[in-house]
């Protein structure tokens, strides 16, 4: 009962309640790192490691110092800071502890240091009531999300840049968000597939 | 009302935050620090910093970190040209000559008219997209230029036009060689030359001669007249074609003239200069001359052991070179 109810949050945040297509969080990431699939792959795994530990940072420390000193109201400012500090030790100790690490994921942890999708995960997680575990997965899962809908739409866009019958006009970012607009009606097939 | 504690008890808490994580950022930059080429800063200061990717590697400070490294050329980064080169050698230490200014070039001269074709394409019009339908492309010659223009299309500086001929034509007063062309031709045909060379070959082609003549009319058939008729030994061969050696080369063009099927060609219309000229004819007359008196030579010292071969007066008369 547990676990399926496990799956189906991780269902929910990946294809539901997707990150980009479904509530317009890490829109930046999404437009900018989207050229080629292999830059696209390297963002989405840094995403996803970014995003899972900053809210389960965010979560104990939400439930372990600011509620219990009445500060719940200052968590966004606060996790603010915390992952943006969190993002930056950790880059230091990749660098320090696995070079080769550091070279497939180091240009972009920085680009996502303070980027909205980390911050709403840890907000929303908040928001909803989540347990620790349920943090842990939905955080997963909507990272995942986001990897999976960056990486499809590098994989458009490198198509589309072959292609010479795109309108000048159109070509590079105004063909990109015609395109993410379709990709969003699409994933709103999703929308039936798992209540949460 | 606001209650001015909550105000001071928020600030506290959140500057106490701050404070805390500063603590840790600096003491983790301490703790993990990675001892890092002071080089590799000084570099990434003198680069433009448009992360461009122009020089193969990832961005301005991957750039850096290879030139550190030795694995890349100082002069490889366009943008900044051959200031940019400077500095960079400065700061490791190179000597770097002054980048001689280089063109593009295409290796083929296979227009609609003298190439044959191979397949009718009628998709979308670019290049990539008619080798990933047609991978030996659409004419007969797999090294002849599909005309569908991917080298026009990404040239910055407008140096590139799709001529009425159906090949691209460079313009090498706007040409500065940065190279996007060479490498968005799928199949390798633009090359960077110095701009001072005169001559060149403008065909690719790797079939075998007798193919060669019948996919397309310009086309090198590996005579190999242009190497005898060089007096600079200034063009060697690869094993399918001549390749000029630039600090050999003086432009006379007497390969151009010898060339019977007109893939060797002055670049942008040059002409040789008439003492130039002159002198390679001498040479090249000096040189036919010892040829000649050494096959003649060998010839006579040949010629007492059988009992005299009737051709032997008339192969000497005309120089088969």
């Amino acid at each position: 009962m547990e676990i399926a109810h496990y799956l189906q949050l991780v269902l929910w945040a990946i294809l539901v309640n997707n990150f980009v297509l479904a509530q317009f969080l890490g829109i930046c990431p999404f437009l900018g790192v989207s050229r080629k699939i292999e830059s696209a792959i390297g963002m989405s795994i840094a995403v996803v490691f970014v995003i899972t530990a900053a809210s389960v940072i965010c979560w104990l420390l939400y439930y372990t110092v600011l509620l219990p000193f009445h500060l719940g109201f200052l968590r966004t400012i606060v996790f603010i800071l915390v992952i943006a500090a969190l993002v930056q030790f950790v880059e230091m100790v990749i660098r320090k502890v696995s070079p080769s690490l550091f070279q497939a994921l180091g240009i972009y942890l920085p680009l996502i240091t303070t980027n909205c999708a980390v911050l709403g995960a840890a907000l929303l997680a908040i928001t909803k009531d989540f347990n620790f575990m349920k943090t842990l997965v939905y955080a997963l899962g909507s990272s995942i999300g986001f990897g999976l809908v960056l990486v499809l739409f590098a994989g458009i866009r490198q198509r589309l840049d072959i292609v010479p019958a795109v309108p000048r006009i159109l070509r590079g970012m105004p063909i990109a968000l015609v395109t993410s607009a379709i990709l969003a009606l699409a994933f709103l097939g999703f929308a039936g597939l798992v209540k949460m | 009302m606001i209650d001015p504690q909550v105000v001071i008890v928020s600030a506290a808490s959140l500057g106490s935050v701050g404070i805390a994580s500063a603590a840790l950022l600096a003491g983790a930059s301490r703790f993990f620090k990675v001892e890092t080429d002071p080089r590799v800063e000084a570099l990434i200061a003198i680069l433009p910093g448009a992360n461009c990717g122009g020089c193969g590697f990832p961005g301005c400070s991957g750039f850096a970190q290879a030139l550190v490294d030795g694995k890349a050329e100082v002069t490889a980064c366009s943008p900044g040209g051959a200031d940019v080169a400077k500095q960079i050698g400065a700061v490791l230490g190179r000597e770097v000559a002054d980048r001689a200014r280089a063109v593009v070039r295409l290796r083929c001269s296979g227009t609609r008219a003298v190439a044959a074709p191979r397949v009718e394409y009628g998709g979308v019009d670019s290049c990539r997209a008619l080798l990933l339908v047609s991978p030996a492309g659409s004419k007969a010659c797999p090294r002849g230029c599909e005309g569908l223009g991917d080298c026009v299309r990404v040239c910055l500086f407008g140096a590139l036009r799709m001529g009425e001929n159906g090949l691209p034509a460079v313009d090498e007063q706007k040409c500065t060689a940065c190279g996007q062309c060479v490498t968005a031709c799928p199949k390798h045909l633009i090359a960077i030359e110095p701009y001072d060379s005169t001559v060149f070959l403008a065909c690719s082609t790797d079939l075998a001669p007798k193919d060669a003549r019948q996919a397309c009319q310009v086309a090198c058939l590996a005579c190999r007249l242009c190497l005898k008729a060089c007096p600079h030994d200034a063009l060697v061969w690869d094993g399918r074609r001549p390749v000029r050696v630039d600090d050999k080369c003086v432009g006379c063009g007497l390969c151009v003239d010898a060339c019977k099927q007109g893939v060797l060609v002055y670049a942008r219309g040059a002409v040789p200069e008439p003492g130039v000229r002159a002198q390679a004819e001498r040479l090249l007359a000096e040189r036919k001359a010892v040829e000649a008196a050494r096959k003649a030579a060998a010839k006579a010292a040949a010629a007492p052991q059988p009992a005299a071969p009737p051709e032997t007066p008339a192969g000497d008369g005309p120089a088969p070179a």
